[in-house]
């Protein structure tokens, strides 16, 4: 879904000033953030009903941008600080760091938004070690002639999905690339989170005889998106699954903190997620293919493109790879949480010296899963 | 949904694996004519719930795969050029020519575009009024009608901008052709369903009578291939050759009379080369003379490609049957999905890339699980 950016760097106006701060914020600024959320400054941005090169400029207008897009809607005290960055505490010294860019095409499909992706993205790769995810930084790189109300629209959805997740967000820049630049709006977000004592979750504990637990359907965001791509639209009732999925890592581990492996299956599918579980952990993966939820819509959209939903992103479902004697406990914990009410056994993990992913076919026969090699293309009858 | 599930039932399919194998009392060898039905015999594993008397010999029904060399050297030709938008389906985009391919070229800023049908072509080029819009018509009976469309359209409506480069191909000839080469193994085929939907069975009934040979019209999901491979057989076992029609949801003995009548108006029969396989008689479409001024290859002058196939590539020996993927020597070693020698490798529907997605060229280990 995702493509890279390819904008020269001398299309980039202005290099300031970053939204941060220089003020310490405390974990507890959380409950700022969800009292900042109600105010939202009712004046637009006068004059300007599109971004233009000047909102990248570090001057009036970009000062404009800041206080009547981003402080009300991700307000804070860090945030009001305008610093060139800020001072953080944190409860432990076990932290987890990720970064994510994104880039998305359309910016808004069913069920969500390029906003909504740049949050739970990160929060789900924070999640994926363990971690109770708190900060957030966010990078926007706008496209020159982006209406205004498009930006409200996704900074809206990030506000939302950052707080539904329970993070702060604490820094972000802002730059503006020429017309024809960039597809609109490219946000890229980085995350700090905390990782409690006794956690080791790493790509490379899958163990032989570990079952693999799926949080529910694949397939539904890829899809959502696809079915709004130009020249591909199609009227289908999938709207994307995205979603913060740290609840639900959390509910795992209380399950079974001795949990080997989480993973989010997003670019590349759950055939990539296993595939690099299996290299990681040299062991084979065998996976029921009946066993595995696809919503039939999601399913025959597939069927009709010639894709296989195994490679297909989601943006809100997991992986789990658990002791076998743990497997009740995790599935039934998930299936009472909203976010994995249809979770499902998959697969086991099994010695091969070839650390390849086998699939059973409900027929009884056998295929290997790969990794996809780039894209998938919608085959041609 | 339901329609779908049908079809893939587990449970029957398993019963009419054991049904086939109850009829079995010899050795037979089946073709699949069509890279669509390749691709869900292997997805699905139905080739391993057969009794091993059966082989099944995957045919040369793969648009992608067939499309010869020289068409494809004079794609990238046009594509290259910068007045062009290159319009083409997805899985064109993969094939290798002499040099290259054509995400090379996009990616060297040639502009190639993915369409999903020739009208998003059209709208190009009505949006698009000073670049030349050319879409790269392949493919066999069952993009013809649409190709064709496209193509009546843009000169009803004047289109100047939009042109096409065709390279249609047909299966009844080079069925027939397979049954003629030396070499054949063939002894009965199942059907491309899709095409049969397009341009009926009735063209069949000469070929199963003259070779000896049943045919049986077969659709693409697990249970349609077997019902499919269980009619074959069952001809086979009583010494029958007569023409089936086990696709009945979707195809008709006459086919879309309307969808021929649009394909007649803009195409004409030629012999059309079949990449490694070789010219075959009357086996493709061209544009007729009244849409000449609609031909891309004579609008962009690019008849003078020099094409040069890999020497090690034994693709045409796939594409007609006579060898199995994993038994050319390139087969995962020089040629793989990402550098892929021959287009067998490159379509999810041709024969090389499905062994090798769903890994048939090594021995499994860890099934046992």
């Amino acid at each position: 879904m995702s493509r890279i950016a390819d904008d020269p760097i001398e299309n980039v106006a202005g290099s300031q000033p970053s939204v941060a701060q220089t003020t310490k914020v405390e974990p507890s600024a959380n409950r700022a953030a969800v009292e900042m959320h109600e105010f939202s400054c009712p004046i637009p941005i006068h004059d300007h009903q599109h971004i233009i090169m000047g909102h990248g400029g570090g001057g009036t207008l970009s000062a404009e941008l800041i206080e009547q897009i981003f402080l009300p809607r991700f307000g804070n005290p860090a945030l009001y600080a305008l610093g060139d960055s800020t001072v953080l505490s944190l409860p432990s010294s076990r932290i987890a760091v990720s970064t994510d860019s994104f880039v998305v095409r359309p910016l808004f499909f069913p069920g969500g938004s390029i906003g909504d992706l740049a949050v739970n993205g990160t929060v789900n790769d924070l999640a994926m070690s363990g971690a109770r995810p708190l900060y957030l930084t966010a990078g926007f790189i706008l496209e020159e002639g982006l209406p205004i109300d498009d930006l409200v629209r996704i900074v809206d959805d990030m506000a939302r999905a950052a707080r539904a997740a329970g993070i702060t967000i604490v820094a972000g820049d802002t730059k503006v690339v020429q017309r024809g630049h960039g597809d609109g709006c490219y946000i890229n977000t980085s995350g700090i989170g905390v990782v409690a004592a006794g956690l080791d979750l790493c790509l490379d504990r899958a163990t032989v005889g570990d079952v693999v637990i799926l949080s529910g359907t694949i397939g539904d965001h890829g899809m959502a998106v696809m079915s709004r791509r130009d020249g591909l639209e199609f009227d289908a009732p999938i709207t994307s699954d995205t979603a913060c999925l740290a609840d639900l890592v959390q509910t795992i581990l209380h399950a079974c903190p001795e949990t080997h492996v989480l993973r989010d299956p997003t670019r590349g599918g759950l055939a990539t997620s296993l595939n690099e579980i299996a290299n990681a952990s040299r062991c084979g993966i065998v996976i029921e293919e009946q066993a595995i939820p696809i919503d039939s819509t999601v399913r025959s959209a597939c069927d009709f493109l010639g894709l296989d939903p195994l490679l297909v992103a989601n943006e809100g479902k997991l992986v789990a790879v658990v002791p076998e004697g743990s497997a009740d406990a995790v599935v039934t914990a998930m299936r009472n949480h909203p976010l994995g009410s249809r979770a499902a056994l998959i697969g086991r993990v099994v010695a091969d010296e070839h650390n390849m992913v086998v699939a059973r076919t409900s027929l009884g026969g056998h295929r290997i899963v790969t990794m996809p090699i780039g894209e998938q293309l919608p085959r041609i009858c | 949904m339901k329609y779908l599930d049908e079809f893939r039932n587990g449970p029957q399919a398993r019963r009419l694996a054991e049904e086939i194998a109850r009829v079995t009392t010899r050795s037979w060898s089946i073709m699949e004519v069509c890279g669509g039905q390749t691709h869900s015999i292997i997805r699905n594993g139905i080739d391993q719930i057969l009794p091993p008397q059966i082989e099944l010999i995957h045919g040369p029904g793969c648009p992608v795969c067939v499309t010869p060399l020289n068409v494809i050297d004079k794609a990238l030709a046009i594509a290259a050029r910068p007045e062009v938008i290159f319009c083409s389906f997805g899985d064109m985009l993969r094939v290798p020519g002499s040099r290259d391919d054509l995400l090379r070229v996009k990616g060297a800023g040639g502009d190639v575009r993915v369409v999903y049908s020739p009208l998003d072509a059209l709208k190009l080029a009505r949006d698009n009024p000073n670049r030349q819009v050319v879409f790269f018509a392949i493919g066999f009976e069952t993009t013809a009608p649409a190709n064709a469309m496209a193509i009546k359209l843009a000169k009803q409506q004047k289109i100047k901008n939009f042109s096409a480069l065709v390279s249609h191909v047909l299966v009844p000839p080079a069925m027939e052709a397979i049954l003629r080469s030396s070499g054949n193994r063939v002894q009965a085929f199942l059907a491309a369903g899709h095409v049969c939907s397009v341009m009926g069975y009735h063209q069949y009934h000469i070929l199963a009578k003259s070779y000896q040979v049943p045919i049986v019209v077969t659709g693409f999901e697990p249970l349609d291939l077997l019902e499919g491979i269980r009619r074959a057989v069952s001809q086979l076992e009583a010494g029958q050759a007569s023409v089936e029609n086990g696709y009945e949801r979707v195809v008709t003995e006459a086919g879309n009379v309307l969808a021929q009548t649009t394909i007649s108006e803009v195409f004409e029969v030629t012999n059309r080369g079949w990449r490694g396989i070789g010219v075959i008689p009357y086996s493709g479409w061209k544009l007729n003379a009244e849409y000449a001024e609609l031909d891309a290859e004579l609008r962009f002058s690019v008849s003078n490609v020099d094409p040069s196939e890999s020497s090690i590539c034994r693709a045409g020996e796939v594409l007609q049957g006579s060898i199995k993927p994993n038994e050319c020597a390139a087969f995962g070693k020089a040629c793989t999905p990402r550098h892929p020698l021959g287009a067998t490798m490159v379509s999810s529907e041709g024969a090389c890339a499905a062994y090798y997605n769903y890994g048939r060229f090594v021995e499994l280990q860890g099934m046992k699980g």
